[in-house]
């Protein structure tokens, strides 16, 4: 929306308000690294777990081979419970609180949710659908696995090879449509999509040159007139914004002399700042005014 | 419960002082210093409800919550038009995306859930898989005489139907003592707990299988199905050449009764999703697919509670009871499943108001 590039991983879903927000859908290979992690952290859970336990069973008296012991059993089945919620249930209960994501999908900045359909706008995560798209795990994940490490060693056979295929076709399911969704996501309705989390940043408006247009270092004012403020557009307005918020000298020195050659000024030295903040207040007071009429210049290439 | 007082308290505690609105040269700068404090207040109530405190919001904060989110969305609105700040625009998308999903999240707590699941959702969900569950129920039926009938023909078929694991003492041409062995009632419950918390993590794995595999139109959870139930055939058969035919039948039936219901209705909602994709009617094939995986869910997260009681069933009763005993516990068993399933209404999604 603000970039002139369109942007193909965007989808915009229109609230119960009439608001329209904006969706990007997570990139495939930031759902893997999160998948990575949050395996990676099953795994360690589910090891300490078990040496915890094992720990704890090696506390226990010896015993004769043919009797179990309670406490050893009641060990058994807290193990194997254990395992099994902790695989199964570690996804759902993490998807289903109030962020969205498992710890893996956090640390990347995606969370999940429901695919807005066609005519309606966007819709609830409910626990349906969070159920639905975690128990499609097996096929999507584990028999692909499993059956590429069989297939190849000519065990199974031919039907070997044809479960393989089939299930590759689950496993590469997010590469073959537009919103990379999963087998799971689906059959859920749900999408994986990115979570931004910014900070407000200052306005930019209130200090120095911006203000009055004058330089607080020379006392230089600085006035653009009609025909050096209209060579260019929205996009070079924010690329100078985040100049000025990173506010490197190199980079604002660069543009300094980039902007003095189009509008045709000798460049100086010493004050490219306060250059930059006047011509970058008094570029966005134009180009604002210019949206209030409903006219809106995208970049130096547009002719509006 | 607390005053109303503090939630203001709050608020502007959490605020950063303000820059001076009129010090701003730019109208849309202007605009954006006059809504700043609302916008930070929302951001400082999204970061606790995130992080799950919900109970650290007062109930001011809770009452404005709306409003506030109403505000952010009105003020990205007309930012989008009027103002040309980038990182301006960034911060109040991403924070109006945020306040949507709290708002329009999943709010019910587990319990909530779980009252409203028992309360009439699942019986509603297995009800509307009615046709899969038949269809599974044909298959699951032919499955079994298949077995019985190959292995009756030929006994070689029993053990290439029967794996390694059953077909220990269980095999054609068995004495009836040796078969009657395997159904004998256990003295002691050593061991049997873990039992059942191994049965339970084996077959709901098989039951999550079925019905994910549902997703490829269905057919795989039907093979699955045959396959199966072809075994309890070939078993079927052996038990009836010996004459112990209801024994076993009791042996089976005090859990599975309940475990072969389970995996039917697994079968069933993975058919449900492999049918209403194959035959979405007039919707998109992704709307039908959504709408018949959330419905298999909840027939899903029932089947897995089902498989918990089965478990259980199978290594007490079963292992301690005698065949009338466990012949009763079975019987009683379905019924209370059926009438559960498919006379228990509920309340109405809507009668909760």
């Amino acid at each position: 929306m603000s970039v002139a590039v369109i942007d193909r991983r965007c989808r915009e879903v229109v609230t119960p308000e009439g608001v329209v927000l904006g969706f990007r859908i997570a990139s495939r290979s930031a759902r893997a690294g999160a998948l990575i992690l949050d395996f990676a952290l099953l795994f360690i859970t589910a090891l300490a777990g078990t040496l915890l336990l094992l720990f704890m069973a090696s506390g226990l008296p010896a015993q004769l081979e043919t009797s179990v012991s309670g406490a050893g059993e009641f060990l058994f089945v807290v193990w194997t419970l254990f395992w099994f919620f902790l695989w199964n249930g570690y996804f759902i209960v993490m998807e289903l609180g109030p962020r969205g994501a498992t710890f893996g999908k956090r640390a990347v900045g995606i969370r999940v949710a429901a695919r807005a359909a066609d005519s309606r706008g966007g819709e609830r995560l409910t626990a349906e659908a969070v159920l639905a798209r975690n128990l499609l795990r097996d096929i999507e994940l584990f028999l692909p696995l499993v059956l590429l490490m069989v297939a190849p060693s000519g065990e199974s056979g031919p039907a070997g090879w044809a479960a393989l295929l089939w299930f590759l076709v689950f496993l590469l399911f997010p590469f073959f449509n537009r919103d990379a969704l999963r087998a799971g996501d689906l059959v859920a309705g749900t999408w994986v999509v990115e979570a931004p989390r910014a900070r407000l940043a200052e306005a930019l408006s209130t200090q120095g040159a911006m203000r009055d247009h004058a330089s607080t270092l020379t006392g230089a004012a600085y006035r653009f007139g009609e025909a050096e403020l209209s060579v260019y557009g929205e996009y070079e307005l924010q690329t100078l914004e985040r100049v000025l918020r990173e506010n490197r000298a190199e980079a604002m020195a660069a543009v300094h002399q980039a902007i003095c050659r189009r509008i045709g000024w000798e460049p100086g030295a010493g004050d490219e700042r306060a250059f930059l903040e006047a011509f970058y207040a008094q570029l966005r007071a134009r180009l604002e005014g210019g949206m209030r009429f409903g006219k809106r210049k995208k970049d130096k290439h547009d002719g509006g | 419960m607390k005053a109303p007082v503090l939630g203001s308290l709050f608020g502007r505690k959490d605020a950063a002082a303000p820059p001076e609105v009129a010090a701003a040269a730019l109208r849309s700068d202007r605009f954006r210093l006059e809504r700043e404090q609302d916008w930070s207040r929302l951001e400082a109530m999204l970061g606790r409800i995130e992080k799950g405190r919900l109970r650290g919001l007062s109930d001011a904060d809770v009452m404005a919550l709306p409003a506030l989110y109403r505000t952010a969305a009105s003020s990205l609105a007309v930012a989008r038009e009027t103002s040309l700040d980038a990182a301006t625009l960034a911060y109040l998308e991403a924070l109006v995306q945020r306040a949507w999903f709290q708002i329009y999240g999943p709010r019910e707590g587990a319990l909530a859930w779980l009252r409203r699941f028992l309360g009439g959702d699942l019986s509603r969900a297995v009800r509307e898989v009615w046709l899969d569950s038949c269809i599974a129920l044909f298959v699951m039926v032919m499955g079994t005489l298949a077995g019985w009938m190959l292995v009756a023909r030929d006994q070689e078929w029993y053990f290439s139907l029967v794996p390694a694991q059953f077909a220990d003492t269980r095999v054609p041409g068995a004495s009836r003592e040796a078969l009657l062995e395997t159904l004998r009632v256990e003295e002691t419950t050593g061991g049997l707990t873990a039992f059942a918390a191994q049965l339970f993590q084996n077959n709901a794995g098989v039951a999550i299988l079925a019905f994910a595999l549902g997703f490829a139109f269905g057919l795989p959870t039907l093979m699955l199905l045959v396959h199966n139930m072809a075994v309890l055939g070939a078993m079927l058969w052996l038990y009836h050449e010996a004459g112990l035919l209801l024994p076993f039948l009791a042996w089976l039936g005090v859990h599975g009764t309940t475990e072969l219901l389970a995996i039917l209705l697994a079968g069933a909602a993975g058919l449900h999703i492999g049918r209403r994709m194959a035959f979405p009617g007039r919707r998109s094939v992704l709307a039908a697919a959504a709408d018949a995986g959330r419905r298999g869910a909840q027939v899903m997260a029932g089947v897995v509670l089902m498989l918990v009681l089965a478990a259980l069933l199978e290594a007490f009763p079963r292992q301690l009871a005698g065949t009338e005993a466990r012949a009763i516990i079975g019987l009683f068993m379905l019924a209370m499943w059926l009438a559960y399933f498919y006379a228990f209404r509920g309340r109405h999604r809507s009668g909760a108001a």
